[in-house]
Protein backbone atom coordinates (compact mmCIF):
# COMPACT_ATOMS: atom_id res chain seq x y z
CA UNK A 1 0.00 0.00 0.00
CA UNK A 2 1.27 3.45 -0.85
CA UNK A 3 2.07 5.48 2.23
CA UNK A 4 3.08 8.93 3.31
CA UNK A 5 6.76 9.20 4.13
CA UNK A 6 8.33 11.94 6.22
CA UNK A 7 12.10 12.30 5.94
CA UNK A 8 14.14 14.56 8.22
CA UNK A 9 17.46 15.38 6.58
CA UNK A 10 20.70 16.78 7.95
CA UNK A 11 23.82 16.42 10.03
CA UNK A 12 23.19 16.87 13.73
CA UNK A 13 26.88 17.49 14.38
CA UNK A 14 26.63 20.78 12.50
CA UNK A 15 24.22 22.50 14.87
CA UNK A 16 21.15 23.75 12.97
CA UNK A 17 21.87 21.48 10.01
CA UNK A 18 20.24 18.81 12.18
CA UNK A 19 16.93 20.69 12.36
CA UNK A 20 15.21 18.33 9.90
CA UNK A 21 16.15 15.29 11.96
CA UNK A 22 14.95 17.03 15.14
CA UNK A 23 11.57 17.72 13.57
CA UNK A 24 11.33 14.14 12.26
CA UNK A 25 11.84 12.75 15.78
CA UNK A 26 9.01 14.89 17.07
CA UNK A 27 6.77 13.71 14.24
CA UNK A 28 7.67 10.05 14.81
CA UNK A 29 6.07 10.36 18.26
CA UNK A 30 2.94 12.11 17.06
CA UNK A 31 2.15 10.99 13.50
CA UNK A 32 -0.56 8.36 13.12
CA UNK A 33 -0.72 4.99 11.38
CA UNK A 34 0.28 4.84 7.75
CA UNK A 35 2.91 7.55 8.21
CA UNK A 36 6.49 6.35 7.97
CA UNK A 37 9.12 8.65 9.48
CA UNK A 38 12.80 8.41 8.51
CA UNK A 39 16.00 10.29 9.19
CA UNK A 40 18.60 10.66 6.46
CA UNK A 41 21.95 12.28 5.72
CA UNK A 42 20.46 13.37 2.38
CA UNK A 43 22.37 10.95 0.14
CA UNK A 44 20.41 10.91 -3.12
CA UNK A 45 20.14 7.18 -3.62
CA UNK A 46 19.07 6.60 -0.02
CA UNK A 47 16.38 9.24 -0.35
CA UNK A 48 15.03 7.53 -3.45
CA UNK A 49 14.93 4.25 -1.53
CA UNK A 50 13.19 5.83 1.44
CA UNK A 51 10.39 7.33 -0.64
CA UNK A 52 10.12 4.45 -3.15
CA UNK A 53 6.91 3.06 -1.60
CA UNK A 54 5.32 6.43 -0.87
CA UNK A 55 2.59 8.30 -2.71
CA UNK A 56 3.42 11.43 -0.72
CA UNK A 57 6.77 12.43 0.71
CA UNK A 58 7.39 15.32 3.08
CA UNK A 59 11.04 16.32 3.34
CA UNK A 60 12.28 18.51 6.18
CA UNK A 61 15.69 20.10 5.78
CA UNK A 62 17.78 23.07 6.82
CA UNK A 63 17.32 25.99 4.43
CA UNK A 64 19.44 28.93 3.48
CA UNK A 65 17.26 31.79 2.28
CA UNK A 66 17.15 35.50 2.90
CA UNK A 67 14.76 35.18 5.79
CA UNK A 68 15.02 35.40 9.56
CA UNK A 69 16.43 32.41 11.37
CA UNK A 70 13.72 29.91 12.24
CA UNK A 71 11.44 30.93 9.37
CA UNK A 72 9.61 27.92 7.92
CA UNK A 73 9.28 27.69 4.14
CA UNK A 74 6.92 25.24 2.51
CA UNK A 75 7.47 24.37 -1.14
CA UNK A 76 5.62 21.99 -3.41
CA UNK A 77 8.17 20.17 -5.61
CA UNK A 78 5.63 17.76 -7.12
CA UNK A 79 5.71 19.52 -10.47
CA UNK A 80 8.47 22.12 -10.38
CA UNK A 81 12.12 22.07 -9.37
CA UNK A 82 13.24 23.67 -6.14
CA UNK A 83 15.51 26.70 -6.30
CA UNK A 84 18.95 25.09 -6.62
CA UNK A 85 20.53 27.08 -3.78
CA UNK A 86 17.64 26.81 -1.36
CA UNK A 87 18.59 23.74 0.65
CA UNK A 88 21.88 23.16 2.39
CA UNK A 89 23.99 21.50 -0.29
CA UNK A 90 27.05 19.32 0.16
CA UNK A 91 29.93 19.21 -2.30
CA UNK A 92 30.31 15.53 -1.54
CA UNK A 93 27.16 14.19 -3.01
CA UNK A 94 24.00 15.35 -4.68
CA UNK A 95 22.00 17.93 -2.83
CA UNK A 96 18.43 17.17 -1.82
CA UNK A 97 17.19 19.41 -4.63
CA UNK A 98 19.33 17.42 -7.08
CA UNK A 99 18.08 14.14 -5.64
CA UNK A 100 14.52 15.26 -6.34
CA UNK A 101 15.39 16.23 -9.90
CA UNK A 102 17.27 12.98 -10.52
CA UNK A 103 14.24 11.03 -9.29
CA UNK A 104 11.95 13.14 -11.47
CA UNK A 105 14.09 12.28 -14.54
CA UNK A 106 13.88 8.59 -13.68
CA UNK A 107 10.15 8.58 -12.84
CA UNK A 108 11.01 7.66 -9.26
CA UNK A 109 9.38 10.61 -7.55
CA UNK A 110 6.20 10.20 -5.48
CA UNK A 111 3.10 11.96 -6.80
CA UNK A 112 3.27 14.59 -4.09
CA UNK A 113 6.56 16.04 -2.87
CA UNK A 114 6.42 18.68 -0.17
CA UNK A 115 9.58 20.27 1.18
CA UNK A 116 9.74 22.11 4.47
CA UNK A 117 12.87 24.25 4.73
CA UNK A 118 13.75 25.79 8.06
CA UNK A 119 16.03 28.80 7.97
CA UNK A 120 19.22 28.07 9.89
CA UNK A 121 21.18 30.44 12.15
CA UNK A 122 24.33 28.44 12.90
CA UNK A 123 25.76 25.47 11.02
CA UNK A 124 29.11 25.45 12.79
CA UNK A 125 30.61 22.39 14.43
CA UNK A 126 28.81 20.99 17.46
CA UNK A 127 25.49 19.54 18.53
CA UNK A 128 22.27 21.24 19.62
CA UNK A 129 19.98 23.62 17.76
CA UNK A 130 19.82 27.37 18.22
CA UNK A 131 16.61 28.61 19.84
CA UNK A 132 15.50 30.05 16.49
CA UNK A 133 15.94 26.76 14.63
CA UNK A 134 14.20 24.79 17.39
CA UNK A 135 11.29 27.21 17.27
CA UNK A 136 11.14 26.77 13.49
CA UNK A 137 11.19 23.00 13.89
CA UNK A 138 8.24 23.13 16.29
CA UNK A 139 6.28 25.29 13.85
CA UNK A 140 7.07 22.90 10.98
CA UNK A 141 5.95 19.92 13.07
CA UNK A 142 2.56 21.53 13.81
CA UNK A 143 2.02 22.51 10.18
CA UNK A 144 2.95 19.03 8.93
CA UNK A 145 0.59 17.37 11.42
CA UNK A 146 -2.21 19.55 10.08
CA UNK A 147 -1.63 18.52 6.50
CA UNK A 148 -1.21 14.78 7.10
CA UNK A 149 -4.10 12.63 5.89
CA UNK B 1 34.89 12.76 -28.50
CA UNK B 2 31.45 14.22 -28.12
CA UNK B 3 31.14 17.89 -28.63
CA UNK B 4 29.84 19.98 -25.78
CA UNK B 5 26.20 21.04 -26.10
CA UNK B 6 25.39 23.40 -28.90
CA UNK B 7 24.70 26.26 -26.57
CA UNK B 8 28.46 26.57 -26.30
CA UNK B 9 29.17 29.04 -29.03
CA UNK B 10 32.23 29.89 -31.07
CA UNK B 11 34.08 33.05 -30.14
CA UNK B 12 34.73 35.97 -32.43
CA UNK B 13 37.56 35.28 -34.86
CA UNK B 14 39.78 37.79 -33.12
CA UNK B 15 39.63 35.81 -29.94
CA UNK B 16 42.22 33.40 -31.32
CA UNK B 17 44.87 36.09 -31.43
CA UNK B 18 46.44 37.92 -28.54
CA UNK B 19 45.65 36.79 -25.02
CA UNK B 20 42.87 34.39 -24.08
CA UNK B 21 41.99 33.70 -20.50
CA UNK B 22 39.91 30.69 -19.49
CA UNK B 23 38.71 30.86 -15.94
CA UNK B 24 36.65 28.21 -14.24
CA UNK B 25 35.89 29.77 -10.89
CA UNK B 26 34.19 26.72 -9.45
CA UNK B 27 34.87 23.28 -10.84
CA UNK B 28 31.68 21.25 -11.07
CA UNK B 29 31.31 17.51 -10.61
CA UNK B 30 34.37 17.17 -8.39
CA UNK B 31 34.45 16.76 -4.62
CA UNK B 32 35.27 20.05 -2.95
CA UNK B 33 36.12 23.53 -4.09
CA UNK B 34 38.64 24.17 -6.83
CA UNK B 35 39.24 26.43 -9.80
CA UNK B 36 41.25 26.48 -13.01
CA UNK B 37 43.13 29.45 -14.42
CA UNK B 38 44.45 29.12 -17.96
CA UNK B 39 46.15 31.87 -19.90
CA UNK B 40 47.02 31.59 -23.57
CA UNK B 41 49.30 34.15 -25.17
CA UNK B 42 49.90 34.29 -28.91
CA UNK B 43 48.65 30.75 -29.39
CA UNK B 44 50.71 29.20 -26.59
CA UNK B 45 49.86 28.24 -23.03
CA UNK B 46 51.37 31.01 -20.93
CA UNK B 47 50.08 30.14 -17.50
CA UNK B 48 48.05 27.29 -16.04
CA UNK B 49 47.07 26.77 -12.44
CA UNK B 50 44.77 24.25 -10.80
CA UNK B 51 43.75 26.17 -7.72
CA UNK B 52 42.31 24.42 -4.72
CA UNK B 53 40.71 27.05 -2.54
CA UNK B 54 38.88 24.77 -0.16
CA UNK B 55 40.35 25.78 3.18
CA UNK B 56 42.96 23.60 4.89
CA UNK B 57 41.38 21.23 7.37
CA UNK B 58 44.19 20.58 9.85
CA UNK B 59 43.28 16.95 10.51
CA UNK B 60 46.91 16.11 11.24
CA UNK B 61 46.83 18.69 14.04
CA UNK B 62 43.47 17.42 15.38
CA UNK B 63 45.02 13.99 15.78
CA UNK B 64 47.78 15.14 18.09
CA UNK B 65 47.04 14.16 21.67
CA UNK B 66 44.32 11.67 20.71
CA UNK B 67 44.54 7.95 21.35
CA UNK B 68 45.90 5.78 18.55
CA UNK B 69 42.57 3.94 18.69
CA UNK B 70 40.70 7.06 17.57
CA UNK B 71 42.62 7.60 14.34
CA UNK B 72 40.38 5.44 12.11
CA UNK B 73 37.21 7.27 13.12
CA UNK B 74 38.73 10.77 13.11
CA UNK B 75 40.40 10.38 9.73
CA UNK B 76 37.28 8.79 8.21
CA UNK B 77 35.71 12.22 8.55
CA UNK B 78 38.13 13.63 5.99
CA UNK B 79 35.95 12.27 3.21
CA UNK B 80 32.33 11.16 2.79
CA UNK B 81 33.15 9.24 -0.40
CA UNK B 82 36.21 7.29 0.75
CA UNK B 83 36.04 7.00 4.56
CA UNK B 84 36.98 3.31 4.40
CA UNK B 85 40.29 4.20 2.76
CA UNK B 86 41.15 6.50 5.66
CA UNK B 87 40.11 3.89 8.19
CA UNK B 88 42.16 1.20 6.49
CA UNK B 89 45.34 3.25 6.15
CA UNK B 90 45.03 4.41 9.78
CA UNK B 91 44.47 0.84 11.03
CA UNK B 92 47.40 -0.46 8.99
CA UNK B 93 49.66 2.25 10.42
CA UNK B 94 48.65 1.56 14.02
CA UNK B 95 49.02 -2.20 13.58
CA UNK B 96 52.42 -1.62 11.98
CA UNK B 97 53.43 0.47 15.01
CA UNK B 98 52.34 -2.37 17.29
CA UNK B 99 53.96 -5.07 15.19
CA UNK B 100 50.62 -6.85 14.82
CA UNK B 101 49.40 -8.48 11.60
CA UNK B 102 45.63 -8.73 11.10
CA UNK B 103 45.12 -11.83 9.01
CA UNK B 104 42.63 -14.51 8.06
CA UNK B 105 38.90 -13.67 8.03
CA UNK B 106 39.44 -10.18 9.48
CA UNK B 107 41.80 -9.29 6.65
CA UNK B 108 39.28 -10.67 4.17
CA UNK B 109 36.42 -8.67 5.70
CA UNK B 110 38.49 -5.50 5.38
CA UNK B 111 38.97 -6.32 1.73
CA UNK B 112 35.22 -6.80 1.34
CA UNK B 113 34.53 -3.41 2.92
CA UNK B 114 37.07 -1.81 0.60
CA UNK B 115 35.34 -3.46 -2.40
CA UNK B 116 32.14 -1.72 -1.32
CA UNK B 117 33.85 1.64 -1.27
CA UNK B 118 35.44 1.15 -4.70
CA UNK B 119 32.10 0.10 -6.21
CA UNK B 120 30.20 3.00 -4.69
CA UNK B 121 32.80 5.66 -5.42
CA UNK B 122 33.58 4.48 -8.96
CA UNK B 123 29.88 4.11 -9.86
CA UNK B 124 29.19 7.68 -8.75
CA UNK B 125 32.07 8.99 -10.81
CA UNK B 126 31.62 6.85 -13.92
CA UNK B 127 27.90 7.41 -14.37
CA UNK B 128 27.05 10.71 -12.77
CA UNK B 129 30.21 12.82 -12.77
CA UNK B 130 32.32 11.73 -15.75
CA UNK B 131 29.86 10.27 -18.28
CA UNK B 132 28.11 13.63 -18.83
CA UNK B 133 31.42 14.97 -20.20
CA UNK B 134 31.50 12.32 -22.91
CA UNK B 135 27.82 12.52 -23.77
CA UNK B 136 27.56 16.30 -23.81
CA UNK B 137 25.47 17.02 -20.72
CA UNK B 138 25.94 19.58 -18.02
CA UNK B 139 25.04 17.12 -15.27
CA UNK B 140 24.05 13.58 -14.46
CA UNK B 141 20.52 14.78 -13.84
CA UNK B 142 20.27 16.23 -17.35
CA UNK B 143 21.77 13.03 -18.74
CA UNK B 144 19.26 10.86 -16.85
CA UNK B 145 16.42 12.24 -18.96
CA UNK B 146 17.94 10.85 -22.18
CA UNK B 147 19.89 7.87 -20.85
CA UNK B 148 17.64 6.50 -18.19
CA UNK B 149 18.79 2.88 -18.51
CA UNK B 150 22.43 3.85 -18.11
CA UNK B 151 21.80 5.99 -15.06
CA UNK B 152 19.61 3.28 -13.52
CA UNK B 153 22.49 0.83 -14.01
CA UNK B 154 24.82 3.25 -12.26
CA UNK B 155 22.44 3.64 -9.35
CA UNK B 156 22.10 -0.14 -9.12
CA UNK B 157 25.87 -0.49 -8.83
CA UNK B 158 26.18 2.33 -6.35
CA UNK B 159 23.48 0.70 -4.28
CA UNK B 160 25.43 -2.58 -4.29
CA UNK B 161 28.48 -0.75 -2.98
CA UNK B 162 26.38 1.01 -0.36
CA UNK B 163 24.94 -2.36 0.66
CA UNK B 164 28.39 -3.69 1.53
CA UNK B 165 29.12 -0.55 3.56
CA UNK B 166 25.86 -0.81 5.46
CA UNK B 167 26.20 -4.56 6.03
CA UNK B 168 29.76 -4.53 7.27
CA UNK B 169 30.37 -0.96 8.32
CA UNK B 170 27.07 -0.32 10.11
CA UNK B 171 26.02 2.48 7.78
CA UNK B 172 26.70 3.52 4.21
CA UNK B 173 28.70 6.69 4.95
CA UNK B 174 31.37 6.91 7.65
CA UNK B 175 31.21 3.27 8.78
CA UNK B 176 31.28 2.82 12.54
CA UNK B 177 32.27 -0.85 12.78
CA UNK B 178 35.99 -0.56 11.98
CA UNK B 179 38.58 -0.51 14.76
CA UNK B 180 42.32 -0.90 15.09
CA UNK B 181 42.82 -4.67 15.12
CA UNK B 182 39.67 -5.54 13.16
CA UNK B 183 35.98 -4.83 13.77
CA UNK B 184 33.65 -4.22 16.69
CA UNK B 185 31.34 -6.93 15.40
CA UNK B 186 31.71 -9.47 12.62
CA UNK B 187 28.87 -11.05 10.64
CA UNK B 188 27.66 -14.64 10.79
CA UNK B 189 28.15 -16.63 7.60
CA UNK B 190 24.42 -17.07 7.14
CA UNK B 191 23.91 -13.28 7.15
CA UNK B 192 25.49 -12.82 3.71
CA UNK B 193 22.76 -14.36 1.52
CA UNK B 194 20.95 -11.16 0.52
CA UNK B 195 24.18 -9.22 -0.04
CA UNK B 196 25.56 -12.01 -2.21
CA UNK B 197 22.44 -11.94 -4.38
CA UNK B 198 22.76 -8.17 -4.80
CA UNK B 199 26.39 -8.60 -5.83
CA UNK B 200 25.65 -11.37 -8.33
CA UNK B 201 23.33 -8.99 -10.14
CA UNK B 202 25.93 -6.24 -9.82
CA UNK B 203 28.57 -8.36 -11.58
CA UNK B 204 26.40 -8.53 -14.68
CA UNK B 205 25.67 -4.81 -14.55
CA UNK B 206 29.37 -4.07 -14.11
CA UNK B 207 30.29 -6.16 -17.13
CA UNK B 208 27.75 -4.22 -19.21
CA UNK B 209 29.21 -1.01 -17.82
CA UNK B 210 32.65 -1.89 -19.21
CA UNK B 211 31.12 -2.55 -22.64
CA UNK B 212 29.16 0.69 -22.51
CA UNK B 213 32.15 2.78 -21.39
CA UNK B 214 34.28 1.32 -24.17
CA UNK B 215 32.10 2.81 -26.90
CA UNK B 216 32.35 6.38 -25.60
CA UNK B 217 34.38 8.69 -27.84
CA UNK B 218 37.96 9.21 -26.65
CA UNK B 219 40.55 11.73 -27.82
CA UNK B 220 43.99 10.49 -28.83
CA UNK B 221 45.96 11.51 -25.75
CA UNK B 222 48.51 8.90 -24.72
CA UNK B 223 50.92 10.21 -22.09
CA UNK B 224 54.17 8.87 -20.68
CA UNK B 225 53.38 8.64 -16.96
CA UNK B 226 55.19 7.31 -13.96
CA UNK B 227 52.42 5.14 -12.51
CA UNK B 228 52.66 4.50 -8.76
CA UNK B 229 50.54 2.01 -6.83
CA UNK B 230 50.69 -0.75 -4.31
CA UNK B 231 51.55 -4.17 -5.63
CA UNK B 232 50.99 -7.49 -3.94
CA UNK B 233 52.13 -10.83 -5.39
CA UNK B 234 48.83 -12.61 -4.77
CA UNK B 235 46.09 -10.03 -5.19
CA UNK B 236 44.98 -6.88 -6.94
CA UNK B 237 46.10 -4.20 -4.48
CA UNK B 238 43.77 -2.72 -1.87
CA UNK B 239 45.01 -3.08 1.69
CA UNK B 240 48.54 -4.36 1.37
CA UNK B 241 51.64 -4.45 -0.78
CA UNK B 242 54.84 -2.68 -1.71
CA UNK B 243 54.85 0.70 -3.42
CA UNK B 244 55.99 0.22 -7.00
CA UNK B 245 56.19 2.18 -10.23
CA UNK B 246 56.75 1.45 -13.90
CA UNK B 247 60.10 3.26 -13.58
CA UNK B 248 61.71 0.90 -11.13
CA UNK B 249 60.43 2.11 -7.79
CA UNK B 250 59.92 -0.84 -5.44
CA UNK B 251 59.84 0.10 -1.77
CA UNK B 252 58.27 -0.86 1.53
CA UNK B 253 55.64 1.55 2.83
CA UNK B 254 57.94 3.07 5.52
CA UNK B 255 60.28 4.28 2.76
CA UNK B 256 57.53 6.46 1.22
CA UNK B 257 58.86 9.76 2.57
CA UNK B 258 62.38 8.96 1.38
CA UNK B 259 61.03 8.79 -2.16
CA UNK B 260 58.26 11.39 -2.27
CA UNK B 261 58.04 14.94 -0.98
CA UNK B 262 55.31 17.50 -0.54
CA UNK B 263 55.80 21.12 -1.47
CA UNK B 264 53.69 24.16 -0.89
CA UNK B 265 52.61 26.02 -4.02
CA UNK B 266 51.35 29.57 -3.38
CA UNK B 267 48.15 29.41 -5.43
CA UNK B 268 46.66 26.27 -3.95
CA UNK B 269 45.71 25.08 -0.48
CA UNK B 270 46.65 21.50 -1.34
CA UNK B 271 50.29 20.50 -1.20
CA UNK B 272 51.82 19.20 -4.42
CA UNK B 273 53.30 15.77 -3.88
CA UNK B 274 56.22 14.94 -6.14
CA UNK B 275 58.87 12.28 -6.55
CA UNK B 276 62.06 13.33 -4.79
CA UNK B 277 63.78 15.38 -7.46
CA UNK B 278 60.61 17.12 -8.54
CA UNK B 279 58.84 14.85 -11.03
CA UNK B 280 55.08 14.43 -11.11
CA UNK B 281 53.59 10.94 -10.87
CA UNK B 282 50.23 9.31 -11.35
CA UNK B 283 48.16 7.40 -8.76
CA UNK B 284 44.69 5.92 -9.05
CA UNK B 285 42.80 3.29 -11.03
CA UNK B 286 44.87 3.65 -14.21
CA UNK B 287 48.12 3.22 -12.25
CA UNK B 288 46.74 0.23 -10.33
CA UNK B 289 45.46 -1.35 -13.52
CA UNK B 290 48.65 -0.82 -15.49
CA UNK B 291 50.88 -2.18 -12.74
CA UNK B 292 48.66 -5.08 -11.68
CA UNK B 293 46.72 -6.26 -14.74
CA UNK B 294 47.80 -9.88 -14.24
CA UNK B 295 46.17 -9.96 -10.78
CA UNK B 296 42.69 -9.07 -12.06
CA UNK B 297 40.24 -11.96 -12.38
CA UNK B 298 40.02 -13.69 -15.77
CA UNK B 299 36.54 -12.22 -16.30
CA UNK B 300 37.75 -8.68 -15.56
CA UNK B 301 40.78 -9.15 -17.81
CA UNK B 302 38.53 -10.42 -20.61
CA UNK B 303 36.15 -7.49 -20.18
CA UNK B 304 39.08 -5.07 -20.37
CA UNK B 305 40.45 -6.71 -23.50
CA UNK B 306 37.03 -6.76 -25.14
CA UNK B 307 36.80 -3.07 -24.35
CA UNK B 308 39.98 -2.49 -26.33
CA UNK B 309 42.25 -1.88 -23.36
CA UNK B 310 45.75 -3.31 -23.38
CA UNK B 311 47.49 -4.40 -20.21
CA UNK B 312 48.63 -0.81 -19.76
CA UNK B 313 46.42 2.23 -20.30
CA UNK B 314 48.08 5.63 -20.82
CA UNK B 315 45.12 7.66 -22.03
CA UNK B 316 43.60 9.34 -18.96
CA UNK B 317 40.27 9.87 -20.74
CA UNK B 318 39.98 6.07 -20.83
CA UNK B 319 40.14 6.01 -17.04
CA UNK B 320 36.34 5.74 -17.23
CA UNK B 321 36.79 2.26 -18.77
CA UNK B 322 39.44 1.35 -16.21
CA UNK B 323 37.16 2.41 -13.34
CA UNK B 324 34.43 0.25 -14.87
CA UNK B 325 36.81 -2.73 -14.96
CA UNK B 326 37.63 -2.10 -11.30
CA UNK B 327 33.91 -2.05 -10.46
CA UNK B 328 33.59 -5.46 -12.12
CA UNK B 329 36.66 -6.74 -10.29
CA UNK B 330 35.44 -5.42 -6.93
CA UNK B 331 32.04 -7.08 -7.38
CA UNK B 332 33.70 -10.41 -8.23
CA UNK B 333 36.19 -10.06 -5.40
CA UNK B 334 33.44 -9.26 -2.90
CA UNK B 335 31.63 -12.44 -3.93
CA UNK B 336 34.85 -14.44 -3.58
CA UNK B 337 35.36 -13.14 -0.04
CA UNK B 338 31.76 -13.92 0.88
CA UNK B 339 31.97 -17.43 -0.59
CA UNK B 340 35.16 -18.28 1.29
CA UNK B 341 34.23 -16.58 4.57
CA UNK B 342 34.87 -18.42 7.81
CA UNK B 343 33.69 -16.75 10.98
CA UNK B 344 36.67 -15.45 12.99
CA UNK B 345 37.29 -16.48 16.61
CA UNK B 346 37.10 -12.86 17.71
CA UNK B 347 36.06 -9.67 15.91
CA UNK B 348 39.45 -8.04 16.53
CA UNK B 349 42.96 -8.77 17.74
CA UNK B 350 44.56 -6.85 20.60
CA UNK B 351 46.73 -3.92 19.53
CA UNK B 352 48.88 -1.69 21.74
CA UNK B 353 50.62 0.96 19.70
CA UNK B 354 52.35 3.12 22.30
CA UNK B 355 55.91 4.41 21.94
CA UNK B 356 56.31 3.62 18.28
CA UNK B 357 55.94 4.92 14.75
CA UNK B 358 53.72 3.15 12.25
CA UNK B 359 53.17 3.43 8.51
CA UNK B 360 50.08 2.54 6.52
CA UNK B 361 49.32 2.72 2.83
CA UNK B 362 46.24 1.48 1.02
CA UNK B 363 44.55 2.01 -2.33
CA UNK B 364 41.71 4.50 -1.98
CA UNK B 365 39.35 4.62 -4.98
CA UNK B 366 41.40 7.59 -6.25
CA UNK B 367 44.78 6.04 -5.51
CA UNK B 368 47.55 5.68 -2.96
CA UNK B 369 46.69 6.95 0.54
CA UNK B 370 49.67 7.20 2.91
CA UNK B 371 49.47 7.60 6.72
CA UNK B 372 52.28 7.87 9.26
CA UNK B 373 51.80 8.23 13.03
CA UNK B 374 54.15 8.48 15.96
CA UNK B 375 52.74 7.66 19.38
CA UNK B 376 54.09 8.47 22.82
CA UNK B 377 54.47 5.75 25.44
CA UNK B 378 50.93 6.56 26.62
CA UNK B 379 49.49 5.65 23.21
CA UNK B 380 48.61 9.24 22.37
CA UNK B 381 49.49 10.50 18.92
CA UNK B 382 52.48 12.87 18.88
CA UNK B 383 52.52 13.48 15.14
CA UNK B 384 50.57 12.45 12.08
CA UNK B 385 51.11 12.73 8.36
CA UNK B 386 48.47 11.98 5.74
CA UNK B 387 49.06 12.17 1.99
CA UNK B 388 45.82 11.69 0.01
CA UNK B 389 45.67 10.70 -3.66
CA UNK B 390 44.46 14.01 -5.04
CA UNK B 391 47.44 15.94 -3.71
CA UNK B 392 49.65 13.32 -5.35
CA UNK B 393 47.87 13.73 -8.69
CA UNK B 394 47.61 17.51 -8.59
CA UNK B 395 50.85 18.22 -10.47
CA UNK B 396 50.07 15.46 -12.97
CA UNK B 397 46.66 17.00 -13.68
CA UNK B 398 48.36 20.30 -14.47
CA UNK B 399 50.88 18.52 -16.69
CA UNK B 400 48.02 16.86 -18.61
CA UNK B 401 46.45 20.25 -19.19
CA UNK B 402 49.73 21.78 -20.38
CA UNK B 403 49.94 18.96 -22.94
CA UNK B 404 46.25 18.85 -23.84
CA UNK B 405 45.48 22.51 -24.45
CA UNK B 406 47.83 22.89 -27.47
CA UNK B 407 45.87 20.10 -29.24
CA UNK B 408 42.65 22.10 -28.86
CA UNK B 409 43.92 25.64 -29.32
CA UNK B 410 41.50 26.28 -32.18
CA UNK B 411 38.42 25.53 -30.08
CA UNK B 412 36.19 28.33 -28.88
CA UNK B 413 36.81 29.33 -25.28
CA UNK B 414 33.75 27.56 -23.93
CA UNK B 415 34.56 24.31 -25.76
CA UNK B 416 38.18 24.49 -24.63
CA UNK B 417 36.98 25.01 -21.08
CA UNK B 418 34.74 21.94 -21.40
CA UNK B 419 37.69 19.82 -22.56
CA UNK B 420 39.88 21.07 -19.71
CA UNK B 421 37.25 20.30 -17.11
CA UNK B 422 36.81 16.84 -18.56
CA UNK B 423 40.58 16.29 -18.33
CA UNK B 424 40.52 17.30 -14.65
CA UNK B 425 37.63 14.93 -13.98
CA UNK B 426 39.69 12.11 -15.54
CA UNK B 427 41.31 11.97 -12.10
CA UNK B 428 38.06 12.05 -10.07
CA UNK B 429 39.77 14.61 -7.84
CA UNK B 430 38.67 14.76 -4.24
CA UNK B 431 39.59 18.27 -3.32
CA UNK B 432 38.17 18.06 0.19
CA UNK B 433 40.61 15.25 0.93
CA UNK B 434 43.57 17.05 -0.54
CA UNK B 435 43.55 20.17 1.57
CA UNK B 436 46.01 19.66 4.28
CA UNK B 437 48.72 22.17 4.77
CA UNK B 438 52.39 22.52 5.43
CA UNK B 439 53.17 22.79 9.08
CA UNK B 440 54.37 26.33 9.78
CA UNK B 441 57.48 26.43 11.90
CA UNK B 442 57.59 29.75 13.69
CA UNK B 443 61.03 30.84 14.69
CA UNK B 444 61.40 33.91 16.80
CA UNK B 445 64.68 35.69 16.95
CA UNK B 446 65.97 38.67 18.76
CA UNK B 447 68.79 41.05 18.04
Amino acid sequence: MKTTAIIGIGNEFRRDDGVGRFAARQLAKRAGDGIVVHESNGEALSLMELWSEAATVILIDAAEATSDAGTVHRLDASEDALPSDFLHASTHTFSVAEAIEMARSLDRLPETVIVYGIQVADTGHGTGLTAEAEHGAQEAVERILQELP
Amino acid sequence: MSDPPEKYSAPDGDAFNGTRTIRVDYLARVEGEGALHLEIKDGRVDDLKLKIFEPPRFFEAFLQGRSFREAPDITARICGICPVAYQMSACNAMEDAAGVAVDGPLRELRRLLYCGEWIESHALHVFLLHAPDFLGYESGIEMAGDHRGIVEMGLQLKKAGNAIGTFLGGREIHPVNVKVGGFYKTPRKRDFAELAETLRRAVDAAEKTVQWAAQLPFPDFEQDYEFVSLSHPEEYPMNAGRIVSNRGLDIDVPAYEENFEETHVPYTNALHSLRKGGAAYFVGPMARYSLNFDRLTPRSQAAARNAGLGEVCRNPFKSIIVRSVEILYACEEALRVIGAYEEPDAPAVEVEAGGATGYGCTEAPRGLLYHRYTMGADGLIDSAKIVPPTSQNQKQIENDLWNLVPQYMDLADDKLQWRCEQAIRNYDPCISCSTHFLKIHKRESSD
